[in-house]
């Protein structure tokens, strides 16, 4: 003990980096941990070590540490025997830092014989496993990785993300078809006007017409086929929005073209049309890839904790298995430091719980048999039994379920921006082009004279640019976003969260850190410490994890003994409850810490606001919309939260219906409220609020509920999405300016008959250029 | 001016060709993972 205390002595910032996962060693060795020194051992007997050149860490990413203490999972059940004898396994993976990890991983796997195929999809950032063998083999494989510091779980491969997948590709195929047409009926078109300004004779340019007609008819068919098919669906509901106007004038203008063609004239459009959907399609295929992306980073996330509960058996036997797969009266063992994965009632013994997650309640309560528990809830004592109640009861997550479930029936639908404009833009497009027909009619122009001016106004009106206008801000914006960790899961939360006149937060877990944290320490007892420290990092108990974390990297002292419930012992000197150590017991979150000779210490936790919340409530001010919190915990720990980040407002003690009633009297009052929450107990307040933020630590249900979710260890994403929301919508307000400007020099000229095919190619792709050009000044928003 | 036709029938062929290439590429999954084909250009393979 002695001699591990002598090696032991505060991290600094000046400390050499592990070689392996770049965090500070504080004893001075290559590594700082003996898992760092196995998988580097690992990575360069295999001479893979141009990895550590070539990688790029990423502060705010997880290192790449091996973790000895993750819970094992039994992967067979998850592996999939196809019918040529191989078996398949699709694992998520958490700490991808760059490409080196991919290159890494891959090579590793590759040296494996039994492996056929281990490829890494950074974009989903999955893995995808298939190998000669038994199903049993997939521990081995896995555990080659995960030694290497990467966490993998296994992933189902979900009916959702299959099907998004198909409609991405599908975009893809029609963007691919509606270039390679656009591409070459405009080299077409652009010889047949420079034939019309020479002497182009009437065979060469029905030639012409009749090859593009050729290209660009099954292209716009194949290409098209997004817009028609949404356009179909909106209109068998009663309603439009863009995709009506583009496909009815996309179908007009091939229409009139192909009459023109068959009637030998000198005006076709098929270019425009195709340009058209070539640059719309652009957009849709941009929009699809962001949503994707943060759809897939969502369930990752979800997926990554995804955790198995241990079922005992009747005859006594432990079978892992998926919570959903728990019958009513079946008994759950829980671990120390596990979470609970089920709704039941305490079985046997008695423990203390963590419910920050589920009540908001910060201090840790004790619970004994007959006790009812609810999933997400965080075993801090011995091992538990649980029997499971029937989901659907009376239980907690039930009943918020259920809240959640009227509250969003309640909610109103917001209709997009772009919807809103195509209900006035597209009648008025329809009846210009109308007017103009009957007017040259009236005047004496021939019936096809006078369809092909209108075919001009629709053409020119045909809103290319006023489609754009609003994706190509929300493209930016999502992927601004997403490098900066927030998800947008809803395709209007951008739309709906720069309406935001009132935020609300939620205390425990959003605006404090999720786990707790050490009280400080006197500078005496750092030594004694960093000596419980280096027992503690045997241990997952959370207040074990807490102690480690505010000390930094420390080596393990040897001879730790774990006496599950109570503490660690190590030789005579004891950690754990006061009960354990023989101190009489304290208050709130405690360790104590008692060795020989020395008077007993203890070590106390509290919540801790986020480093930034203060900073956070302080913009938020300044933006007008001074904050609100509504928790679920006692007032005194509220009011004490609420004041150290400068929040005035303040609600304590409030139930789940309590908080979705202050939210919808809230909205009923005209306010527009962004809800910041984690807990389950806030899932119905999220459900309810104009558009709602969850952290990534947040309750499953909390984080399908929010529009968007955020990760990380700050809050600032919350003022970020805020500002970058602002700025979206005041740039598709301009675009929207620009695109109707363009009409309104457009559509006079294309009345009176002045407009040209290549004069409508040249002014529509000005437009569409400007108006992208605009939004892509968001990708200098500074926040 | 039959020269036109022999420089249509080529530029078509060549852009058919181009386009088939496309939909094999699309797929045989290579629009999958682009952010990681981004990053695998920078390492060998194994």
């Amino acid at each position: 003990m002695s001699a591990t205390a002598a090696a032991l002595r505060p991290a600094e910032a000046n400390d050499p980096a592990c070689a392996h996962c770049g965090a500070p060693t504080p004893r001075g060795g290559r590594f700082c941990c003996t898992g760092c020194a196995a998988a580097f051992e690992t990575i360069q007997g295999l001479g893979l070590g141009r990895y550590y050149r070539q990688r790029v860490l990423d502060p705010d990413r997880r290192a790449p540490r091996p973790d000895d203490g993750a819970p094992r999972r039994d992967l067979t059940a998850h592996v999939v025997s196809q019918p040529d004898g191989t078996q398949a396994l699709s694992l998520a993976i958490d700490g991808l830092q760059c490409g080196a990890c991919v290159w890494l991983i891959e090579s590793v796997l590759a040296r494996d014989t039994r492996v056929l195929t281990g490829r890494v999809n950074m974009t989903t950032r999955r893995l995808r496993l298939v190998w000669r063998g038994a199903a049993e083999d997939a521990a081995a494989l896995v555990g080659r990785i995960e030694a290497l510091g990467y966490r993998l779980i296994p992933f189902e491969p979900g009916a959702l993300a299959a099907a998004q997948d198909r409609r991405g590709v599908e975009l893809i195929r029609a963007l691919g078809i509606a270039g390679f047409a656009a591409g070459n009926v405009m080299l077409l078109s652009i010889g047949e006007w420079a034939g019309l300004m020479q002497d182009m004779g009437p065979a060469t340019r029905a030639l012409l017409h009749w090859i593009t007609a050729l290209l660009a008819l099954p292209a716009i068919v194949l290409a098209g086929r997004p817009f028609f098919a949404s356009a179909i669906a909106v209109l068998r509901r009663g309603r439009t929005n863009m995709d009506v106007p583009v496909s009815l004038g996309v179908l007009l203008v091939a229409g009139i073209s192909l009459a023109d063609t068959f009637a030998d004239g000198n005006h076709t459009y098929y270019e425009s049309a195709l340009m058209l959907l070539f640059f719309l399609l652009l957009g849709r295929v941009l929009d699809h890839r962001a949503r994707f992306r943060a759809r897939a980073t969502a369930e990752q996330l979800l997926a990554l904790r995804g955790a198995m509960v241990t079922v005992r058996l009747a005859d006594g036997t432990l079978e892992p298995r998926r919570p959903e797969a728990v019958a009513p009266g079946e008994h759950v063992l829980v671990g120390m430091g596990e979470r609970i994965g089920i709704d039941g009632v305490l079985e046997a013994g008695e423990t203390t719980l963590d419910a920050s997650l589920v009540s908001g309640e910060s201090l840790p309560v004790a619970a004994s048999a007959g006790a009812a528990v609810f999933a997400g809830t965080l075993n801090l004592g011995p091992p538990i039994t649980i029997r499971a109640t029937a989901t659907g009861g009376a239980t907690l997550l039930a009943e918020c379920a259920r809240l959640i479930e009227a509250a969003e029936a309640r909610r109103g639908r917001f209709v997009l921006l772009a919807d809103r404009i195509a209900r006035g833009y597209v009648p008025v497009v329809h009846v210009t082009a109308a007017t103009a027909f009957a007017g040259w009619m009236l005047a004496g122009a021939t019936t096809g004279q006078a369809l092909l001016i209108a075919a001009a106004v629709l053409i020119v009106t045909c809103p290319c640019a006023v489609a754009l206008a609003v994706p190509a801000v929300q493209v930016i914006a999502a992927s601004r976003l997403f490098r900066a960790g927030i998800l947008l899961k809803s395709p209007t939360a951008l739309e709906r969260l720069a309406e935001v006149d009132r935020v609300v937060f939620d205390k425990t877990g959003t605006l404090s850190e999720p786990a707790l944290a050490l009280e400080p320490v006197a500078e005496a007892d750092r030594p004694a410490l960093q000596e419980a420290a280096a027992m503690a990092v045997t241990s997952r108990h959370p207040l074990a994890r807490a102690l480690v974390a505010a000390v930094g990297p420390v080596a393990a002292a040897d001879g730790v003994t774990e006496h599950p419930g109570q503490g660690l012992s190590c030789g005579a000197a004891r950690l754990g409850s006061a009960g354990f150590c023989g101190v009489p017991g304290g208050q709130g979150s405690e360790l104590w810490f008692t060795r020989p000779g020395h008077a007993p210490l203890r070590f106390g936790f509290v919540e801790r606001p986020r480093e930034d919340a203060a900073a956070v409530v302080a913009t938020l001010a300044r933006l007008g919309l001074a904050p609100l919190v509504l928790s679920g915990d006692r007032p005194g720990a509220v009011e004490r939260l609420a004041r150290a980040v400068g929040v005035a407002q303040w609600e304590a003690g409030l139930s789940p219906p309590g908080k979705l009633a202050r939210i919808e009297a809230m909205a009923a009052s005209g306010h527009r409220v962004l809800m910041v929450g984690d807990g389950l107990n806030d899932g119905p307040a999220l459900a309810a609020a104009f558009v709602s933020a969850s952290p990534a630590s947040a309750a499953d249900i909390s984080q399908t509920v929010a529009d968007l979710v955020f990760q990380g260890e700050h809050l600032a994403p919350v003022t970020r999405a805020l500002t970058m929301a602002r700025r979206a919508r005041r740039a598709m307000r301009q675009n929207l300016v620009l695109a109707l400007g363009y009409n309104v020099v457009m559509v006079p000229l294309a009345a009176a008959g002045w407009v040209t095919p290549w004069l409508a190619a040249a002014a529509m792709s000005a437009s569409s250029l400007l108006v992208m050009g605009n939004s892509a000044r968001l990708w200098r928003v500074r926040w | 001016m039959v020269v036109i036709l022999y420089l249509l029938g080529i530029s078509l062929t060549m852009g058919s060709l181009g386009l088939a290439l496309f939909l094999w590429s699309l797929r045989s999954g290579q629009y999958d993972d682009l952010d990681g084909a981004a990053e695998r250009v920078l390492f060998e393979d194994e």
